[in-house]
């Protein structure tokens, strides 16, 4: 008997010290999306997005400063819903994504700042070069999914501009901004 | 006399060679400047516009000039020429048209990998058939790119023939053609 009580309290302190939940971004069943929108001649917004991303994250509510995360993005999806306006934008005229295919996002420091808004400070590396970026992020929500599951997801904004990456502003004043709106949902590994 | 004999080309086959060599030579250049137009040139819709327009244009004719040859007498090569010189014309005519039919088929396949139809000088609308491969549009506009400069650097073979023929052999190949 002692043996067993020992046992179990061995492996609820265990528990307790385990690290923040691992997450795997739902890519395969499209719960996430990584947006952008640009202005188009200063007249209305273009919108599009990235269609292959892979990440993780870590994240455990009671902890919210040692979260992390991580994501990859394939360049070459990128999808403004017309073939030779993408096919412009992967050439040479802004992403190269012949020469730059991954676009990666990697945390540096993540703040609680409380009511479930978070500040996530990374370097992203993008057409070759890599910058620290700032990414103001809500979380959602967090909870079993009907599937025996566990979920947790995310939003997220922050502007790029063109120049600080060498991507060439070729298309106007009003257009040298790129606006990101990011949807992350986790699986719990 | 429209149609060819055996020793010399109609005036049909004469036209279409020679209206598809301004267009082809058109459409090259085209091609070269529209893809370096600044967003705000005044060009920048209407150069691919007309391209495209133009481009099916010349796979009407590419097909029609096909045919026409199929139905009509062959036009055979002088007896002055060297079995080799005929070994090389045979083979650059081929691949003249070969390259001619890939180039229209890979700029078709761009501007038709996201369903859209190719427009016609606003005149009626070429249908897509979807996308067949992913990033269609990448993939085909570099078969479009290496293919038109391929072609081109075989027009140039086949004039230095022509003209080899003219100021050097001195017979009678590039008249036929005029």
């Amino acid at each position: 008997m002692k043996k067993v009580l020992f046992t179990l309290l061995a492996a609820s302190s265990l528990a307790l010290t385990a690290n923040a939940a691992e997450y795997k971004i739902d890519n395969k069943g499209a719960h996430a999306s990584i947006n952008f929108k640009i202005q188009h001649l200063g007249y209305s917004w273009l919108t599009g997005r990235f269609n292959k991303f892979s990440g993780q994250f870590s994240y455990d509510a009671e902890k919210v400063n040692e979260s992390k995360i991580s994501i990859n993005i394939d360049t070459t999806s990128i999808d403004s819903n017309h073939a030779e306006r993408d096919k412009h934008l992967r050439s040479d005229d802004f992403l190269s994504a012949d020469k730059f295919s991954t676009a990666k996002f990697v945390s540096t420091k993540i703040t609680d700042k409380g009511d479930n808004k978070l500040e996530v400070v990374g370097d992203l590396t993008l057409h070759g070069k890599t910058q620290s970026i700032t990414i103001d992020a809500q979380k959602i929500g967090e909870g079993k999914d009907p599937w025996g599951g566990y979920r947790a997801g995310f939003s997220g904004e922050t502007v790029l501009k063109l120049k600080d990456f060498g991507i060439p502003e070729k298309l106007g004043p009003k257009s040298t901004e790129v606006y990101m709106q990011l949807h992350i949902e986790g699986i719990k590994q | 006399m429209i149609k060819n004999t055996q020793q010399e080309y109609g005036s049909l086959s004469k036209v279409l060679h020679w209206l598809m060599a301004i267009i082809i030579f058109t459409l090259f250049g085209v091609g070269l400047w529209m893809v370096d137009l600044d967003y705000y040139s005044e060009w920048y819709k209407t150069a691919p516009h007309y391209h495209k327009s133009v481009g099916i244009v010349l796979a009407s004719l590419l097909i029609f000039r096909i045919v026409w040859k199929l139905i009509n007498p062959k036009v055979v090569s002088l007896e002055t020429h060297a079995p080799y010189e005929k070994v090389a014309a045979k083979i650059t005519h081929i691949l003249l048209y070969c390259l001619l039919a890939l180039i229209v088929t890979s700029g078709y396949l761009i501007s038709t990998a996201d369903d859209r139809a190719i427009e016609v000088f606003n005149w009626f609308e070429i249908p897509s058939l979807g996308a067949f491969i992913n990033n269609q549009e990448d993939v085909a506009g570099d078969f479009h790119r290496w293919l038109a400069y391929s072609l081109i650097g075989l027009v140039v073979i086949h004039i230095i023939g022509a003209l080899k023929h003219q100021f050097i052999d001195k017979d009678k190949t590039l008249n036929r053609m005029l």
